[in-house]
């Protein structure tokens, strides 16, 4: 009769969840682990906390399988396992202060050392080697070969990359005649580089993957030309007061996208070029001589000239190497 | 049924003997020992969530036009697979974002913990012999995971960690003589490396890192295991010979579950309530492209204090530029801290002599050069990641960036040196009072011992005086 | 004959009346009415750096000083631009945003609540405009697009604003956040370039580009933030705040609860 099995089931459940086993303690001296008295009032908040976080975690996979619409769905899936979690880390820290024996045991710390036993390791290894003769020789040729062996077996990491070969270091994508071309590869002219404003430059016919070249991008400016003061190495690199500095900070490699630009020159900072990674800043008048920060260059200049239609070209290449430093920066020249 | 399962195991495995000990081997009790442990279940949880975003993840800097209409920003938008694939999972993944971000801030927390369970190290000595081995086992991790997160959010290929990205390149490049063919060979090439870079930099970061950091985490715990842990002195019984704890089961073992538990419970909500690192709204990175304001994360704020704070200047002989700037700040002062650390033990057994076993800790105010030293290090440290973010600090608080970044040019050297001395003074202060307590208890015991001899007090136990 | 004469002197006349009186308004009240209340105004609140005539004073030495925030400059060079053919575009942007009347010759303009009423700043924008100029633009962001305007801002703007226009610092000024900049006021910062930002022309940034910009900005209000609380959105800084000061403390408490078992 289903009625019964009702029944039968329901007084099962209750005796399961509120019936409490009273458990005979075994004599003193014979436990590992000594006796204190049960904490039932610990054991039912234990118990609410496990069904806390259950109703937690059902929660978790109830919003993940049907909260789509819900906003914030992150936030609900987050405070949900993020309870069920917690709360029971909450059991666990009951359980740890009030339901588990609390014992203080004292015991030795093991030996400083095991002076016998590394006699006898000592001696096992000094008697193994009783046959040989030149024993100092096979270890000179074990340590050899175990040595080449391993640099052998190293050597063909050499291929992971260019290690021996910097002169990439040196190439730019520019060459003489190369027009200069915005990042839709429209071309530049000269007219359209207005003051107070900086634009941002490729070399003509590159792909995208070239454009991310370190030496590929300028930032292009354009000053009165009674401000400029180049030194006489820079004399002719800029045409009409256009500047085409390169973009590659000479510190650390960030992109340089700040301009101070003054409104009103008499009142205000001069003209600066600014990497906002550390705050070098490189005054464009003067060839980008490092005015503060930490950078260590001044800022590579492309030299730069208005052809017969109009169209900003490259003259050549710049007068340093583009990019951070390093140790043949100063020794050569950049190169196409 | 438990012996039935024991039994079960033991004949499998041969382990009864090695399961007794370990079921009772003994934890002193100090909440400060726990903050390795939270550690570890950072990097437990770490792992668990890193692993699912390998699935989701691409390691590929090949360019793909963004057509994704759940985010209107990057729609159309050139940007590189790598970007792409962390995109889609934080915006059109369920959950996706709960556990990318929640593998977020258990990276920083992973890296706040080791901090500071190496405070404690330090500040106890508990890094004397005969446990170097497992101190320098720890201080190698923490370089590991100062690594590994880098490349972490390196991977993303975001407008941030990009600059961050060149910015380690350049501190590579920096290297005196070698620097420019190590990051060439590192990179296959120069900046921004060929196409096989973002798979090298992926395996890196989740096969290579993170069995090196097992590894060696693996052997950091046997090592701590088998000399057993340092405990404070606050009982009688508590001895170098004698270690007196909690045994691992049953009393340690809700303790450390409850402790994993709840620190997986934390990182979770903090993965679904606190935004971080919200990529989207970075943009791709491009070499040409920056923003103000970008940072690394807060664990490599030293060396960004570091980089900003040097004056501007390449160390030339004459055309060779032996060592370029970013050295200083970035590779320097980083080597010179862990040099610190690695040759810690040594320096202190050299200065004082002291070359016995150490099971006992100390308090901090036991050693006063050693506390002193150590907080002078740490004030160093943290004056210069004070100094990284002197630019937020103008745009916050109106005081001017160079001003800032001049009075901490001079600060940085002499305040380590105040606080060291200080804390040296307090030390020895401390010390001197508790001298003064211990005379004045044991005269007055004396005194009421007299009494007691005189008739004049009940008899009991002289020494149990009212504090 | 006489009559051609005279009619050619008088015309001549009217002429030269006409035009002097463009080229030195300052010669009488304008006409306008409104203008003429702005010419009253600007006596009163601009006369003294902007010179007669809004001619500007930047001829003669100065001995103000400060350039940047609250820094000294060193001597500067003059005290106020001339506004001729600044049009209404500036003054308008200038008044409404409280950058003038500046407080200190040499400090950047920065917002400030406006103590002129609105009637009084269409005076003097009136005043201003009538030596010439741009009129006040009417952005259209709707018809922009956010993502052309992202790509645009990275390019032109994040260096200085940072990528989602919580401002920044660049060498000298702080270029401030955008988040209470109107879209008439975004478009009327980018075509002047006040204090150092660089100033974009129709031809370096379309007026369709500046909708797109405009759009882009007024996204970065309210960025959506569906990973929850979004700190400010500068990135590294404020996690690591929140790391150190609510993760660890709150795992310390849990490490305080758990490790202090044994009562002696």
């Amino acid at each position: 009769m289903p009625l019964s099995r009702i029944r039968n089931a329901m007084v099962s459940g209750l005796v399961l969840l509120l019936g409490r086993r009273r458990r005979r303690p075994r004599p003193e001296d014979t436990r590992m682990v000594p006796a204190m008295p049960p904490d039932p009032a610990a054991e039912l908040v234990v118990l609410g906390l496990l069904g806390l976080s259950s109703l937690c975690a059902l929660g978790f996979i109830l919003i993940y399988a049907f909260g789509a619409s819900l906003p914030a769905e992150t936030q609900l899936l987050g405070i949900a396992i993020g309870l069920a979690f917690l709360l029971f880390a909450a059991a666990l820290v009951v359980v740890a202060l009030r339901l588990v024996p609390t014992e203080e045991v004292a015991e030795e710390y093991p030996p400083h050392e095991h002076p016998g036993e590394q006699q006898v390791i000592a001696e096992v290894i000094d008697e193994s080697g009783t046959r040989l003769t030149r024993a100092r020789l096979f270890k000179l040729g074990l340590f050899g070969a175990g040595g080449t062996l391993g640099l052998a077996l190293l050597a063909p990491a050499v291929s992971f990359g260019p290690l021996f070969h910097v002169g990439d270091f040196l190439r730019t994508p520019w060459r003489r005649g190369r027009r200069l071309v915005d990042e839709n590869g429209r071309p530049y002219k000269a007219s359209d580089i207005e003051e107070n404003d900086f634009y941002l430059a490729f070399p003509e016919g590159t792909s995208d993957v070239e454009k991310e070249q370190m030496a590929a991008s300028l930032v292009v400016i354009r000053l009165p030309v009674d401000q400029l003061r180049l030194p006489p190495r820079l004399k002719g690199y800029d045409a009409h007061g256009i500047l085409a500095y390169s973009r590659i900070c000479t510190h650390a490699g960030c992109a340089i996208t700040l301009y101070r630009a003054p409104l009103f020159q008499p009142d205000e900072p001069r003209p600066a070029l600014v990497c906002p990674c550390h705050y070098s800043t490189f005054d464009p008048a003067t060839g980008g001589t490092v005015t503060f920060g930490p950078a260590g260059r001044d800022l590579p200049l492309l030299p730069v000239y208005v052809d017969s239609r109009g169209y900003l070209r490259a003259k050549g290449n710049f007068d340093g190497p583009v990019g951070p430093s390093w140790w043949g920066v100063r020794m050569w020249k950049a190169q196409p | 049924m438990t012996r039935r399962a024991v039994r079960w195991v033991d004949q499998r495995t041969a382990s009864a003997p090695l399961l007794r000990k370990a079921l009772r081997y003994l934890f002193p009790d100090h909440w400060s020992f726990l903050l390795g442990e939270v550690a570890l279940y950072a990097f437990v949880v770490l792992v668990a969530t890193g692993i699912y975003l390998t699935f989701f993840f691409v390691d590929s800097t090949k360019e793909v036009v963004f057509h994704g209409d759940y985010y209107p920003p990057l729609y159309g938008q050139k940007m590189s697979e790598a970007y792409a694939s962390v995109v889609h999972l934080s915006l059109a993944v369920r959950a996706g974002l709960l556990i990318r971000q929640t593998h977020h801030w258990a990276a920083n927390v992973f890296i706040a913990a080791i901090v500071l369970h190496l405070f404690r190290i330090f500040f106890t000595g508990a890094y004397r012999k005969p446990r170097e081995l497992t101190y320098w086992l720890g201080v190698t991790m923490l370089m590991l995971s100062l690594l590994e997160a880098y490349l972490g959010y390196s991977l993303v290929d975001d407008l941030m960690s990009g600059m961050g990205l060149v910015i380690g390149y350049s501190v590579g490049l920096s290297l005196p003589f070698v620097g420019q063919n190590l990051m060439n060979w590192l990179f296959d090439g120069m900046f921004p490396g060929s196409p096989r870079l973002w798979p090298r930099m992926y395996i890196a970061h989740v096969l290579i890192f993170p069995i090196l950091i097992g590894l060696l985490l693996g052997a950091h715990l046997l090592l701590v295991a088998m000399r057993h842990h340092t405990q404070f002195r606050r009982k009688k019984a508590q001895t170098e010979r004698t270690i007196l704890g909690v045994p691992a089961f049953p009393g340690q073992a809700p303790r450390s579950i409850g402790l994993m538990v709840g620190t997986a419970g934390l990182l979770f909500l903090l993965g679904g309530l606190v935004q971080i690192n919200p990529i989207w709204l970075w943009g791709p990175y491009h070499t040409y492209s920056s923003t103000n304001g970008a940072q690394p994360d807060w664990y490599l704020g030293w060396l960004i204090g570091g980089l900003r704070l040097v004056p501007s200047f390449d160390f030339t002989i004459g055309h060779y530029t032996v060592v370029p700037n970013p050295f200083w700040g970035g590779a320097a002062f980083p080597l010179v801290v862990f040099g610190f650390l690695y040759l810690w033990p040594w320096l202190e057994r050299r200065f004082t002599g002291d070359h016995a076993f150490h099971n006992l800790l100390d308090r901090p105010r036991d050693a006063p050069v050693r506390t002193a030293i150590g907080v002078g290090v740490i004030s160093w440290v943290f004056l210069v990641f004070l100094a990284g973010a002197s630019d937020r600090v103008n745009v916050t608080f109106g005081i001017g960036y160079v001003s800032q970044i001049w009075v901490y040019r001079v600060v940085v050297w002499v305040l380590p040196v105040v606080f060291g001395l200080v804390t040296w003074w307090t030390c020895k202060e401390l010390q001197a009072s508790e001298v003064v307590v211990r005379e004045r208890h044991a005269a007055e015991s004396e005194a009421r011992l007299a009494r007691m001899r005189r008739g004049q007090e009940p008899p009991g136990d002289p020494g149990a005086l009212e504090v | 004959m006489r009559a051609v004469l005279i009619f050619t002197v008088l015309a001549a006349a009217s002429l030269l009346a006409a035009t002097s009186a463009r080229a030195a308004p300052g010669a009488g009240t304008p006409k306008d009415p409104l203008a003429a209340y702005g010419y009253h105004l600007y006596g009163q609140y601009c006369l003294g750096c902007h010179g007669p005539n809004a001619e500007g004073r930047y001829k003669e030495p100065s001995g103000a000083t400060g350039a940047g925030p609250g820094r000294a400059q060193g001597r500067q060079g003059g005290i106020g631009p001339s506004l001729h053919g600044v049009g209404a575009l500036a003054a308008d942007f200038y008044l409404r945003t409280g950058y003038m009347p500046l407080r200190r010759v040499g400090l950047q303009p920065r917002r400030r609540p406006v103590f002129l009423s609105k009637h009084q700043i269409r005076a003097l924008v009136a005043y201003v405009a009538s030596f010439g100029g741009p009129p006040i633009p009417h952005p259209k962001p709707e018809l922009g697009s956010v993502s052309q305007g992202l790509q645009l801002f990275t390019e032109h703007c994040a260096g200085c604003h940072q990528v989602v226009a919580q401002g920044g610092y660049v060498t000298g000024a702080l270029p401030p956040s955008l988040m209470q900049a109107t879209p008439v006021q975004v478009a009327q910062a980018v075509r002047i370039g006040p204090y150092v930002m660089p100033k974009f022309s129709k031809r370096a940034i379309s007026d369709r580009q500046l909708d797109s910009i405009v759009r882009y900005v007024e996204f970065t209000k309210d960025p959506r933030r569906p990973g929850g609380w979004g700190l400010g959105y500068i990135g590294p800084v404020p996690e690591g705040l929140v790391t150190w000061f609510l993760a660890i403390p709150a795992l310390l408490v849990l490490c305080l609860l758990l490790g202090r078992r044994l009562r002696s």
